[in-house]
């Protein structure tokens, strides 16, 4: 069994090892004042004594980027025409596409899923289909959804839709098909009906393992988000990363990585309160 | 008196094992009947079907004189495993059948009639709590409160003590003969515990060993009510009878045979014995 740690011993070492890296990360890019070899006067002069000197790296110390953090987060929600906007647009139109594709995908993926874990015969139809399309990378469906919704937006939420679909769609027939036979035996016995007895007996019974793949399918949705959103362009967190590759700000893409974490720690941290909502002891 | 249940002819196999076959018995309105055998003789497949969860390969069950196959709420079954829902408190599982029982009412008239329900089994104070949160013998009273909460035509028990200690064990058969001879409830019990079945039962169905398991005897049980697990054992005829039936499962469950059955024995009408009523006089 592990050993419980004291949460404060632990935190105190995190501190530690987060400081440790960032102390390291400063210094190993303060300017040295020992200069390389000695200059060619006349090259330097040509092109300019610091590029010549190889001199200011784009790599930006913790500290220029803490100062970054602090601008973009005091105004995060501005919108200067299409292609400056602020951190916080960007982050509400990547929620916003994952949010559209992953209910999508829940709409069609539970009932389905239902049907699939109630049906032997429909689950051995359809597994063939799904054991091949699961594990297509979802970025792969990306142009045959650029040819047929002809719309880069749209497409980018059914990218979202697909890849979030398998999780739940799998856990939901795997909860719904291993219900406890005597609870089915109770309903059965109470004559509750199919209607009843998959609301109030099923479903419930299966929300931990439908919950489970509801959480699994939206971190990989937050994981594609970005990806996508790189293909597509206009808006969007990963746009904002790869429009800052593009201007060379590795400040920004510093700061966007941090943030895609938290939203994604966030997003995790949600349905994990859902899931200690429907969890049960038996 | 006219059968509530009858079973007439029923035989069930798996492959080319026949469990049991030609199985007759009736269960009488108000009455309380025990089948004792040993394991493998098909005891709980004969429960299952009385419950409509499984059906027979031939013969067939009567209710009220017509033919019943499936579940139904005028037969109730108190579960071995107990089978409460755990995401719902005990009242809520009550309430759950009842509101199957009886579809217009409101949830918190169901969740007051099963407060009322968990009160006759001595459990008002746990309405709130999860299943998971109550005791092994706790479980099953809420089974049983949920089973008579929706007054069935017959009670169907599969040895719902077995899992239960000796102590929980005689509260809950005193409980249960209390419960069930206030609202002459008829009922149908599975058990090998031969003290619960003299404690319980009208009539005691002695069913052969398996394969090709028969009602080999019918034992009456005339002790008088209401007998108690404290006074049982000192009532004129109750060594006789539980002599008589330990001896059935010792050794004339294994010898019986429907090929060359005792005389007098027939699938149909199979000999009834009153061995309390001699050694009582």
């Amino acid at each position: 069994m592990p050993q419980r740690v004291s949460f404060w011993r632990a935190a105190l070492l995190s501190a530690a090892l987060l400081a440790a890296f960032l102390g390291a990360w400063e210094v190993a890019l303060l300017p040295s004042a020992a200069t390389g070899p000695a200059l060619d006067p006349e090259y330097a002069a040509l092109i300019g004594a610091a590029a010549a000197q190889g001199g200011q790296t784009a790599m930006p110390a913790p500290s220029a980027i803490a100062l970054r953090l602090v601008e973009l987060l005091a105004d995060p929600f501005y919108v200067r025409g299409t292609n400056d906007q602020g951190i916080g647009v960007q982050i509400a139109y990547s929620l916003l596409r994952v949010g559209a594709g992953f209910g999508l995908a829940a709409l069609v993926a539970i009932p389905l899923g239902f049907v699939i874990g109630m049906s032997p015969l429909l689950n051995a139809a359809l597994n063939p289909f799904i054991q091949v399309l699961r594990p297509v990378s979802p970025l792969a469906w990306m142009p045959l959804a650029l040819y047929a919704i002809k719309d880069s937006a749209i497409s980018s939420i059914f990218v979202i839709f697909i890849c979030s679909i398998w999780p739940m769609l799998l856990n939901t027939a795997f909860g719904v098909a291993s219900v406890r036979r005597e609870w089915l035996n109770v309903a059965r016995t109470l004559e509750a009906g199919s209607w009843r007895t998959a609301i109030r007996v099923i479903l419930p019974a299966a929300a931990p393992t439908i919950v489970t793949g509801m959480r699994i399918s939206i971190g990989i949705a937050w994981l594609v988000i970005v990806a996508a959103e790189m293909l597509v362009g206009g808006t969007g967190i990963g746009y904002w990363v790869w429009n800052q590759w593009n201007n060379l700000s590795i400040a920004d893409i510093v700061i966007a990585i941090l943030m895609i974490g938290l939203v994604g720690l966030l997003l995790d941290r949600l349905l994990g309160l859902l899931a200690r909502a429907v969890s049960y002891a038996e | 008196m006219k059968p509530d249940v009858a079973i007439e002819g029923i035989a069930r196999r798996f492959g080319a094992t026949t469990v049991f076959e030609d199985v007759w018995f009736t269960v009488d309105r108000g009455e309380f009947v025990c089948l004792v055998g040993h394991s493998g003789c098909g005891k709980t497949t004969i429960l299952n079907i009385l419950a409509g969860l499984d059906a027979p390969d031939s013969g067939a069950m009567l209710v009220d004189g017509r033919e019943i196959t499936g579940p139904s709420l005028d037969r109730a079954v108190i579960f071995q495993s107990h089978a409460l829902l755990p995401w719902l408190t005990a009242a809520e599982n009550v309430a759950f059948a009842l509101t199957c029982r009886h579809p217009g009412w409101s949830r918190g008239q169901a969740l007051a009639e099963a407060r009322k329900a968990l009160g006759r089994v001595g459990l008002d104070h746990a309405g709130d709590r999860k299943p998971a949160q109550l005791s092994g013998g706790m479980k099953q009273r809420v089974g049983i409160a949920r089973a008579l909460a929706i007054k069935p035509r017959i009670l169907l028990m599969d040895e719902p003590f077995s899992a239960l200690d000796a102590l929980t064990r005689g509260a809950l058969q005193e409980e249960v003969s209390r419960l069930v001879s206030e609202a002459e409830q008829t009922g149908f019990m599975i058990t090998h515990d031969v003290d619960e079945a003299i404690l319980l039962a009208d009539r005691i169905l002695l069913m052969s060993n398996g394969p090709g398991a028969r009602i080999a005897e019918v034992v009456v049980n005339t002790l008088p009510r209401p007998r108690t697990r404290a006074s049982l054992h000192h009532m004129p005829g109750y060594h006789a009878l539980r002599d008589h039936i330990l001896d059935f499962l010792i050794t004339r469950s294994r010898e019986f045979s429907a090929a060359s059955p005792p005389p007098g024995w027939s699938p149909r009408a199979v000999p009834e014995v009153k061995p309390a009523e001699g050694a009582a006089s």
